[in-house]
């Protein structure tokens, strides 16, 4: 078995990751988030045009109208069209559906939504208060597993993996509404498990190889789990890619989301999760010496 | 052994064929299984019902309209209990004159009423409808409030003698008192009938009424008294409502929906099923077969504890087959190790699963643990995705520790498969 040298070159993984979250964290200043209507409150109104049509002549007939708006095309064959509004009376509504069937007849509105940002905050503030609390639950039970260094390794990892897509979500603009929360519980769940496999064959061989250095017990024990890290992360895209690629609009942010969050939380327990646990180790030795 | 020794028959049916008898009794109770929730049947006044039409669907998956509403008191009241119970009875009643089929009416948290009305699209007359608050009086000409709504026993829609429609009120004995009070009082004056604060009449009394009985005349169309005549039977709100939420999906699109990530779903698991049969062999086979009964249990406990499935439901469902793999590969790479060291197949199998069971635990626990924080921290979609992840990881850890260990470890025994290239290595 091939031994990779996973942990003498932390400095290149923890660099790449930092890199990420920092071009993150520079678009979220800059730029922020492209909040969706769960948190901003407003409209959506999703049209099917039942033909070809150009974004730029939908933009036309509703800039008549004299709304803010935001609009996007949709749908498989580019049909359907997504707008984005601030809170609109119902006969504003009926008059934008107006407008768009004047172009083009056979227009239906196929989605509407009419959202109060109350909700969103809401359900955002006690996804927060809820996964500080799971994180604690979980800092808790490693701890008593194995040790809290790498208690503290295994929630870091996850503090990572909770960065790198909320900085993929700033850095490409995708609109972030209520199913972000699901996307990082998912991630959580998914990067913990990931993280604590790798950490309990480091646990096993920690027993059998006393008298060697903690690194390479690490990089073995990365190296034994590394085929099983790569085909369970493997299966878990492949069912989330096929639903990315034909599951319809509706999804399609809300999987891609996923698919950056698994890759993230697969990378983070192979290549953050095992080197903080080796560097805090080190450092509680050095501080005993 | 000794036993059947000294019994002196025949040698006992040896391990290899009851090996076989084991693994056939597995597939025959999981086809069994798939029978019953691919179909459904009858047995003797048990009826069990295709999965398709026991698992409920959300509205984005069937279309409809979803509204969130939020109790704000009247002035100088308080929202309570009570009156949230009255508010969901009332709107209950109200949609029940719409004739939708299997509204749902739930509270969420302590002022806010939940209502799905799959497969209705005018989402204005449902809010409508939903939202009036409906409070019906009697104002006499010095504004003294004769009854209310709450005297009302009954109201229909009828035709006036000028073919004009018109809403009929009978009044309980309490009422039909005060009004016949109320008539003797204001004898030729004006009576105003006031709804939701808006003046509807104000006829003025040709007579004492005693029998109880009036009239709302000045409706526009029958329908329209017929929609009033529903709100004043429903009662008024006894708190008022503000929409917070409200979606509309179009039955084609939901049913677009459906279709799409089901068919996505559906090919993703079938490249699953490929991968792990390329990968692993006959271990791999194993484990398409204990995912096949994790789908089915998971669909069969979803249906069974009333879970509605939505479109990001599906998504983290068909997730989960993926993830339900990864028990499955924690033992064969363990089992390929142990055969790579040399142990014999039975032996690594053994080995395999042993080893392999902390790992699953102790990874398994420490996600179930945050699944338990969201599940009592969260509300509404938060606990909704708490129920499943948990559901999936025990599910998932049933079906790796049980069906995949007894199969293959009787697969093993059978002795039909002794290369170990079967077994990926």
């Amino acid at each position: 078995m091939k031994v990779y040298k996973i942990i003498e070159k932390k400095h290149i993984w923890f660099g790449i990751s930092l890199a990420i979250i920092a071009l993150g964290l520079v678009f979220m200043v800059m730029r922020g988030f492209n909040w969706g209507i769960d948190f901003t409150g407003g409209n959506m109104l999703h049209f099917d045009i039942h033909q070809t049509y150009e974004l730029s002549e939908a933009r036309n007939v509703l800039e008549k109208l004299d709304i803010d708006f935001e609009a996007k095309k949709a749908g498989d064959t580019g049909q359907e069209l997504i707008i984005k509004t601030v809170d609109l009376s119902k006969e504003m509504q009926d008059e934008i559906l107006d407008a768009l069937k004047q172009k083009w007849p056979d227009t239906k509105l196929v989605r509407a939504e009419t959202i109060d940002a109350i909700i969103g905050k809401e359900l955002q503030k006690q996804a927060v208060i809820a996964l500080i609390i799971a994180n604690i639950g979980m800092l808790i039970y490693i701890t008593f597993r194995f040790e809290f260094n790498s208690a503290l390794a295994a929630v870091l990892a996850l503090l990572h993996d909770v960065l790198i897509v909320l900085s993929f979500y700033a850095i490409f603009y995708i609109p972030v509404d209520s199913t972000i929360i699901a996307v990082i519980l998912t991630i959580v769940g998914y990067s913990i498990n990931d993280t604590i496999v790798i950490f309990d064959r480091v646990r096993e061989n920690l027993k059998n190889m006393r008298k060697v250095p903690f690194e390479e017990v690490a990089n073995f024990s990365i190296s034994q789990t590394i085929t099983r890290s790569v085909n369970t992360s493997l299966t878990t895209l492949l069912t989330i890619t096929a639903l990315f690629l034909l599951g319809g609009e509706t999804i399609k942010d809300f999987t891609l989301a996923l698919i950056v969050g698994i890759s993230a939380g697969t990378y983070s327990s192979i290549f953050i999760a095992s080197p903080l646990w080796s560097m805090f180790r080190g450092k509680l030795k050095t501080a005993k010496a | 052994m000794h036993q059947r020794k000294e019994w002196g028959k025949k040698p006992k049916m040896n391990s290899k064929t009851k090996s076989l008898i084991k693994i056939a009794a597995i597939v025959i109770v999981a086809a069994i299984l798939a029978y019953a929730t691919l179909c459904g049947f009858q047995i003797a006044g048990y009826k069990i019902i295709p999965i398709k039409e026991s698992i409920k669907l959300g509205l984005d998956l069937r279309g409809g309209v979803s509204v969130l509403l939020e109790a704000k008191p009247k002035p100088g009241e308080k929202v309570t209990d009570e009156k949230m119970t009255g508010a969901e009875n009332v709107i209950r009643s109200r949609i029940d004159q719409l004739g939708v089929t299997e509204p749902v009416i739930v509270r969420q948290g302590n002022t806010r009423i939940l209502v799905e009305l799959p497969g209705v699209e005018d989402s204005q007359r449902a809010l409508e409808i939903i939202g009036k608050t409906a409070s019906l009086q009697f104002v006499g000409p010095d504004n003294e409030v004769i009854l209310t709504g709450d005297n009302v026993k009954d109201a229909k829609a009828v035709y006036g003698q000028q073919n004009e429609p018109m809403v009929s009120l009978k009044f309980d004995s309490e009422g039909a008192k005060k009004f016949a009070k109320a008539t003797e009082k204001y004898l030729k004056q004006p009576i105003a009938i006031v709804l939701d604060e808006q003046l509807i009449s104000a006829p003025t009394v040709q007579d004492v009424i005693t029998n109880g009985e009036a009239v709302i005349t000045n409706i526009q169309s029958i329908e329209n008294a017929a929609e009033l005549a529903a709100l004043i039977r429903a009662g008024a709100l006894p708190v008022d409502l503000e929409q917070r939420q409200v979606m509309t999906v179009g039955p084609t699109l939901g049913a677009d929906s459906l279709n799409k990530s089901l068919k996505a779903g559906l090919i993703g698991v079938v490249l699953v099923f490929l991968f792990m049969l390329f990968y692993y062999r006959i271990p791999g086979l194993v484990a398409d077969f204990s995912l096949l009964v994790y789908i089915m249990l998971v669909l069969t406990i979803f249906s069974a504890i009333g879970a509605t499935l939505t479109l990001p439901g599906i998504a983290g469902f068909i997730l989960s087959i993926g993830m339900a793999v990864d028990a499955n590969v924690l033992i064969f790479e363990r089992m390929k190790e142990e055969l790579r060291n040399g142990k014999t197949l039975r032996a690594a199998v053994d080995a395999g699963f042993h080893r392999a069971l902390t790992t699953i635990i102790d990874s398994n626990i420490t996600t179930i643990i945050a699944a338990i924080v969201l599940l009592y921290f969260g509300t509404g979609p938060i606990k909704g995705f708490a129920v499943t992840l948990i559901i999936g990881i025990v599910v998932s850890m049933f079906t790796a520790i049980t069906v995949t260990r007894v199969i293959l470890i009787n697969l093993v025994n059978t002795r039909l498969f002794t290369n170990k290239k079967l077994f990926g290595v």
